[in-house]
Protein backbone atom coordinates (compact mmCIF):
# COMPACT_ATOMS: atom_id res chain seq x y z
CA UNK A 1 0.00 0.00 0.00
CA UNK A 2 1.41 3.66 -1.09
CA UNK A 3 1.96 6.38 1.50
CA UNK A 4 -1.14 7.90 -0.59
CA UNK A 5 -3.64 4.95 -0.30
CA UNK A 6 -2.49 4.65 3.27
CA UNK A 7 -3.02 8.38 4.58
CA UNK A 8 -6.71 8.36 2.11
CA UNK A 9 -7.31 5.08 4.07
CA UNK A 10 -7.00 6.92 7.77
CA UNK A 11 -9.56 10.01 5.91
CA UNK A 12 -12.07 8.82 3.53
CA UNK A 13 -13.06 11.78 2.13
CA UNK A 14 -15.36 10.04 -0.33
CA UNK A 15 -18.01 9.10 2.31
CA UNK A 16 -20.90 10.34 4.05
CA UNK A 17 -19.75 13.12 6.50
CA UNK A 18 -20.11 12.63 10.34
CA UNK A 19 -22.35 14.77 12.52
CA UNK A 20 -22.45 15.26 16.53
CA UNK A 21 -25.98 15.93 17.17
CA UNK A 22 -25.96 17.26 20.71
CA UNK A 23 -29.73 19.69 21.91
CA UNK A 24 -29.56 22.37 19.38
CA UNK A 25 -25.96 21.81 18.46
CA UNK A 26 -25.38 19.93 15.02
CA UNK A 27 -21.64 20.31 13.78
CA UNK A 28 -20.18 17.85 11.68
CA UNK A 29 -16.66 16.15 12.87
CA UNK A 30 -14.86 17.61 10.65
CA UNK A 31 -16.17 21.27 11.62
CA UNK A 32 -15.80 20.31 15.26
CA UNK A 33 -11.82 18.98 14.64
CA UNK A 34 -10.75 22.04 13.08
CA UNK A 35 -12.26 24.41 15.86
CA UNK A 36 -10.54 21.81 18.59
CA UNK A 37 -7.44 22.02 16.48
CA UNK A 38 -7.73 25.80 16.26
CA UNK A 39 -7.66 25.73 20.53
CA UNK A 40 -4.92 23.44 21.12
CA UNK A 41 -3.03 26.02 18.52
CA UNK A 42 -4.11 29.08 20.77
CA UNK A 43 -3.04 27.54 23.91
CA UNK A 44 0.02 26.76 22.21
CA UNK A 45 1.00 29.92 20.85
CA UNK A 46 0.13 31.31 24.27
CA UNK A 47 2.22 29.22 26.28
CA UNK A 48 5.30 27.82 24.21
CA UNK A 49 8.20 29.82 24.39
CA UNK A 50 9.27 31.95 21.74
CA UNK A 51 12.91 31.28 20.68
CA UNK A 52 15.51 34.35 21.59
CA UNK A 53 12.79 35.80 23.74
CA UNK A 54 14.90 35.99 26.82
CA UNK A 55 17.76 37.83 24.61
CA UNK A 56 15.31 40.24 23.28
CA UNK A 57 13.79 41.20 26.50
CA UNK A 58 17.19 41.61 28.60
CA UNK A 59 18.40 43.89 25.08
CA UNK B 1 9.90 75.92 -12.21
CA UNK B 2 9.88 78.30 -9.34
CA UNK B 3 10.27 77.29 -5.62
CA UNK B 4 6.11 78.26 -4.86
CA UNK B 5 4.85 75.91 -8.03
CA UNK B 6 7.07 72.85 -6.82
CA UNK B 7 5.37 73.64 -2.98
CA UNK B 8 2.15 73.73 -4.79
CA UNK B 9 2.56 70.41 -6.96
CA UNK B 10 0.03 67.87 -5.74
CA UNK B 11 2.79 64.87 -5.71
CA UNK B 12 5.09 67.32 -3.60
CA UNK B 13 1.96 67.99 -1.13
CA UNK B 14 1.09 64.56 -1.49
CA UNK B 15 4.63 63.25 -0.54
CA UNK B 16 4.72 65.34 2.45
CA UNK B 17 1.65 64.66 3.57
CA UNK B 18 1.85 60.42 3.48
CA UNK B 19 5.36 60.84 5.18
CA UNK B 20 3.82 62.96 8.00
CA UNK B 21 1.09 60.24 8.24
CA UNK B 22 3.56 57.62 8.18
CA UNK B 23 7.11 58.41 8.51
CA UNK B 24 9.37 55.34 6.42
CA UNK B 25 11.37 54.42 10.18
CA UNK B 26 7.62 53.45 11.36
CA UNK B 27 6.32 52.34 7.63
CA UNK B 28 9.25 49.85 7.63
CA UNK B 29 11.18 49.32 10.87
CA UNK B 30 14.47 48.15 12.20
CA UNK B 31 13.03 46.69 15.19
CA UNK B 32 10.22 45.41 17.26
CA UNK B 33 9.74 46.06 20.77
CA UNK B 34 10.66 42.77 23.45
CA UNK B 35 6.85 41.42 23.89
CA UNK B 36 6.45 40.76 20.30
CA UNK B 37 8.96 37.69 20.76
CA UNK B 38 5.91 35.43 21.28
CA UNK B 39 3.71 32.69 19.20
CA UNK B 40 0.57 34.74 19.24
CA UNK B 41 1.95 37.10 17.01
CA UNK B 42 2.70 35.11 14.12
CA UNK B 43 -0.72 34.37 13.20
CA UNK B 44 -1.33 37.98 11.49
CA UNK B 45 1.78 37.11 9.27
CA UNK B 46 0.91 33.66 8.77
CA UNK B 47 -2.34 35.05 7.82
CA UNK B 48 -1.24 37.14 4.88
CA UNK B 49 0.90 34.34 3.46
CA UNK B 50 -1.73 31.94 3.31
CA UNK B 51 -3.60 35.05 1.64
CA UNK B 52 -0.63 35.34 -0.87
CA UNK B 53 -1.00 31.79 -1.94
CA UNK B 54 -4.67 31.66 -2.41
CA UNK B 55 -4.15 34.98 -4.82
CA UNK B 56 -1.16 33.19 -6.76
CA UNK B 57 -3.03 29.69 -6.73
CA UNK B 58 -5.92 31.62 -7.99
CA UNK B 59 -4.74 33.31 -10.63
CA UNK B 60 -3.29 30.23 -12.55
CA UNK B 61 -6.64 28.88 -11.34
CA UNK B 62 -8.44 31.70 -13.42
CA UNK B 63 -5.76 31.47 -16.60
CA UNK B 64 -7.53 27.75 -17.78
CA UNK B 65 -11.15 28.46 -16.08
CA UNK B 66 -13.25 26.91 -13.40
CA UNK B 67 -13.97 23.77 -14.68
CA UNK B 68 -10.27 23.12 -15.50
CA UNK B 69 -10.00 20.93 -12.09
CA UNK B 70 -12.24 18.32 -13.17
CA UNK B 71 -10.40 17.00 -16.13
CA UNK B 72 -7.07 17.58 -15.20
CA UNK B 73 -4.37 16.21 -12.78
CA UNK B 74 -2.52 19.49 -12.83
CA UNK B 75 -6.01 21.46 -12.37
CA UNK B 76 -7.20 19.22 -9.60
CA UNK B 77 -3.60 20.21 -7.55
CA UNK B 78 -4.19 23.69 -7.81
CA UNK B 79 -7.42 23.50 -7.03
CA UNK B 80 -6.23 21.70 -4.35
CA UNK B 81 -4.03 24.12 -3.37
CA UNK B 82 -6.04 27.08 -3.53
CA UNK B 83 -8.16 25.15 -1.14
CA UNK B 84 -5.90 24.29 1.46
CA UNK B 85 -4.52 27.67 1.36
CA UNK B 86 -7.62 29.53 2.40
CA UNK B 87 -8.31 26.64 5.06
CA UNK B 88 -4.95 27.59 6.45
CA UNK B 89 -6.30 31.20 6.04
CA UNK B 90 -8.74 31.25 8.18
CA UNK B 91 -7.64 28.95 10.48
CA UNK B 92 -4.38 31.57 11.20
CA UNK B 93 -7.46 34.54 10.81
CA UNK B 94 -9.55 32.90 13.70
CA UNK B 95 -6.60 32.51 16.17
CA UNK B 96 -5.27 35.83 15.06
CA UNK B 97 -8.91 36.85 15.81
CA UNK B 98 -8.59 35.05 19.20
CA UNK B 99 -5.49 36.30 20.37
CA UNK B 100 -6.15 40.21 19.44
CA UNK B 101 -9.90 39.79 21.14
CA UNK B 102 -8.15 38.91 24.69
CA UNK B 103 -5.09 41.52 23.89
CA UNK B 104 -7.91 44.19 23.78
CA UNK B 105 -5.77 45.11 20.55
CA UNK B 106 -8.06 48.43 19.73
CA UNK B 107 -6.54 50.52 23.19
CA UNK B 108 -4.37 53.03 22.24
CA UNK B 109 -6.28 54.66 19.25
CA UNK B 110 -6.22 51.14 17.37
CA UNK B 111 -9.87 50.92 17.15
CA UNK B 112 -9.55 51.29 13.17
CA UNK B 113 -7.31 48.87 13.06
CA UNK B 114 -9.46 46.22 14.69
CA UNK B 115 -12.19 47.39 12.54
CA UNK B 116 -10.38 46.74 8.88
CA UNK B 117 -9.67 43.56 10.74
CA UNK B 118 -13.43 42.92 11.54
CA UNK B 119 -14.29 43.73 7.68
CA UNK B 120 -11.64 41.88 6.42
CA UNK B 121 -12.73 38.82 8.08
CA UNK B 122 -16.00 39.34 6.89
CA UNK B 123 -14.92 39.98 3.31
CA UNK B 124 -13.21 36.56 3.47
CA UNK B 125 -16.48 34.90 4.51
CA UNK B 126 -18.17 36.09 1.61
CA UNK B 127 -15.21 35.19 -0.46
CA UNK B 128 -15.22 31.91 0.43
CA UNK B 129 -19.13 31.55 0.24
CA UNK B 130 -19.08 32.80 -3.59
CA UNK B 131 -15.82 30.17 -3.87
CA UNK B 132 -17.63 27.20 -2.83
CA UNK B 133 -20.17 28.29 -5.36
CA UNK B 134 -17.84 28.64 -8.20
CA UNK B 135 -16.72 24.54 -7.88
CA UNK B 136 -19.02 24.10 -11.10
CA UNK B 137 -20.72 20.85 -9.30
CA UNK B 138 -23.00 19.56 -7.63
CA UNK B 139 -21.80 20.52 -3.97
CA UNK B 140 -22.13 24.20 -5.03
CA UNK B 141 -25.65 23.86 -7.10
CA UNK B 142 -26.83 22.16 -3.79
CA UNK B 143 -25.58 25.03 -1.89
CA UNK B 144 -26.52 27.66 -3.83
CA UNK B 145 -30.04 26.51 -4.10
CA UNK B 146 -30.29 26.02 -0.64
CA UNK B 147 -29.10 29.82 0.64
CA UNK B 148 -30.46 31.88 -2.24
CA UNK B 149 -33.58 31.75 0.64
CA UNK B 150 -31.90 33.23 2.97
CA UNK B 151 -30.57 36.70 0.57
CA UNK B 152 -34.14 36.51 -1.17
CA UNK B 153 -34.97 37.00 2.47
CA UNK B 154 -33.16 39.75 2.80
CA UNK B 155 -34.16 41.85 -0.16
CA UNK B 156 -30.61 41.40 -1.58
CA UNK B 157 -31.30 38.66 -4.24
CA UNK B 158 -31.76 41.27 -7.12
CA UNK B 159 -28.40 42.52 -6.40
CA UNK B 160 -26.79 39.48 -5.22
CA UNK B 161 -27.78 36.42 -7.05
CA UNK B 162 -26.96 33.32 -6.16
CA UNK B 163 -27.97 30.81 -9.49
CA UNK B 164 -26.49 33.52 -11.53
CA UNK B 165 -23.08 31.58 -11.88
CA UNK B 166 -21.49 34.70 -13.71
CA UNK B 167 -21.94 36.48 -11.44
CA UNK B 168 -21.03 34.90 -8.48
CA UNK B 169 -17.46 33.86 -10.49
CA UNK B 170 -16.75 37.62 -11.12
CA UNK B 171 -17.67 38.33 -7.73
CA UNK B 172 -15.57 35.14 -6.48
CA UNK B 173 -11.93 36.58 -8.62
CA UNK B 174 -12.49 40.02 -8.88
CA UNK B 175 -14.58 42.56 -6.26
CA UNK B 176 -14.07 40.20 -3.27
CA UNK B 177 -10.28 39.29 -4.12
CA UNK B 178 -9.43 43.09 -4.30
CA UNK B 179 -11.70 44.66 -1.26
CA UNK B 180 -9.59 41.68 0.99
CA UNK B 181 -5.85 42.71 -0.25
CA UNK B 182 -6.66 46.77 -0.19
CA UNK B 183 -8.16 46.28 3.58
CA UNK B 184 -5.34 43.57 4.73
CA UNK B 185 -2.93 46.62 3.08
CA UNK B 186 -5.34 49.46 4.73
CA UNK B 187 -4.72 46.63 8.30
CA UNK B 188 -1.12 46.24 8.14
CA UNK B 189 -0.45 50.50 6.98
CA UNK B 190 -2.47 50.94 10.25
CA UNK B 191 0.01 48.31 12.36
CA UNK B 192 2.98 49.76 11.21
CA UNK B 193 1.31 53.38 12.16
CA UNK B 194 0.12 53.00 15.37
CA UNK B 195 2.77 50.00 16.41
CA UNK B 196 1.96 46.43 17.94
CA UNK B 197 -0.20 46.58 20.66
CA UNK B 198 1.45 45.83 23.82
CA UNK B 199 0.50 43.30 26.96
CA UNK B 200 -1.68 44.27 29.74
CA UNK B 201 1.30 44.84 32.40
CA UNK B 202 3.33 47.03 29.60
CA UNK B 203 0.86 49.51 29.39
CA UNK B 204 -0.13 49.71 32.89
CA UNK B 205 4.41 49.92 33.67
CA UNK B 206 4.21 52.82 30.73
CA UNK B 207 1.83 54.88 32.45
CA UNK B 208 2.95 57.51 34.80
Amino acid sequence: MSLLAFVAALFPLNTLGHYIHWHIIYISVANLTVIVLMIIVFAAALLAPFPGRKRRTKQ
Amino acid sequence: MSYTEIERQWTTRLRRRLVKVLPPEKALPDTQPAYVASWIYVFGVTTMCALAVVILSGCVLALRGPMWWHDSPEGHFVNSLHLWSVEIFFFAMVVHLWGKYFMAAWRGGRSLTWVTGAVTFLVSIVAAFTGYLSQTNFDSQWISTQAKDAINATGGGAYFNLLNFGQMLMWHIVLLPIAAVLLTALHVLLVRKKGVVPPFEDEVKAKP
